[in-house]
């Protein structure tokens, strides 16, 4: 009964509220100066958009967006922001009409470019009818793996999922030396220490850390 | 059954979606952000069941993990600005990262 009534109508009221969430988020970052909100933000757009992609059918995808957006790039932004300052100075409002109408240009061919698509789940989709149906039917035969993404992604392309892990450890290695997140912030931390002690006691919101 | 309870817990979503938006304080939208995650997978697990296939439920406990391994990371860079220093309290801790309206 309750697969009746998620079929039509259900899941397309998931997929417009996800979507809602999604649109007020980034507005909201779009908005918002300061960059701590704007980071926390982020988290929540990359968990959302993640819960999205695995409503439909992108298993993979959530997955890669929920351990890179939420997990990896939350941590990354935050030592970003450590090195710079706390909000964004607001723009001059003639200043912003020129990535407005990148953003309104780019949209509009993204949406006049996804009117082509075939619909989510044709068989006749050359997706689906091609080498993708050769995959479903030899999948088990060859590699005994019940996902076919996953068959595909870590046995049938196994060396090319073995370099894109490899590019994406080294890309994560040098934004971390970059950043600096161990002794060298720390020994940054340490130097303004004692510029930072005098400062007039507002510390209600710490927890009692001292 | 299940359909309402997802109704709720998106209804859920879309308020804590609102303290982390207006949050004053930086606690306010670490819990709201750490709440909300913990909010989708519960509607992953949700979905599973309403959808047929229980299967999500590993892809949920996954981002419970995800959730709670960078909420640890965001707290602890707000309270040391590193990574690379142990989670004990030490007497003498020289490092106070005393930021909190970010």
């Amino acid at each position: 009964m309750t697969e009746v009534m998620i079929g039509g109508t259900g899941t397309a009221l998931i997929n417009i509220l996800f979507l809602a969430i999604l649109f007020v988020v980034a507005l909201a970052i779009a908005r918002l100066r300061s960059l701590f909100a704007i980071v926390m933000l982020s988290g929540v757009y990359s968990l959302v958009s993640a819960a999205w992609y695995i409503l439909v059918d992108a298993v993979d995808v959530g997955f890669t967006e929920a351990a890179v957006g939420a997990g990896m790039s939350t941590a990354v932004l935050l030592g970003a922001m450590l090195l710079t300052a706390r909000t964004a100075k607001p723009e001059k409002p003639l200043k912003r009409i020129g990535p407005f109408i990148v953003c309104l240009v780019t949209g509009v061919m993204l949406i006049y470019g996804s009117i082509d698509l075939p619909a989510l789940g044709d068989a006749t989709s050359p997706a689906n009818a091609g080498v993708g149906l050769t995959y479903l039917q030899i999948n088990w035969f060859d590699t005994g793996v019940p996902n076919v993404v996953t068959s595909v992604l870590a046995s049938y392309r196994g060396f090319d999922t073995l370099g894109e892990t490899a590019v994406v450890f080294t890309a994560g290695l040098a934004v971390a030396l970059l950043l600096g997140f161990g002794e060298r912030s720390l020994a940054e931390t340490l130097r303004k220490q004692p510029k930072a002690a005098p400062r007039p006691a507002a510390s209600n919101t710490d927890g009692g850390a001292a | 059954m299940t359909f309402a309870a997802l109704i709720a817990l998106l209804v859920g979503m879309c308020m804590l979606l609102i303290r982390a938006l207006i949050g004053p304080t930086m606690y306010d939208r670490v819990l709201a952000v750490n709440s909300f995650g913990t909010k989708t997978v519960l509607v992953l697990g949700l979905l599973g069941y309403v959808m047929g296939r229980p299967d999500f439920l590993d892809i949920a406990i996954l981002y419970t993990l995800i959730n709670f391994v960078s909420t640890i990371a965001i707290l602890k860079f707000f309270r040391y600005r590193s990574f690379q220093v142990p989670l004990v309290r030490k007497t003498d801790a020289p490092a106070r990262g005393g930021d909190r309206n970010g």
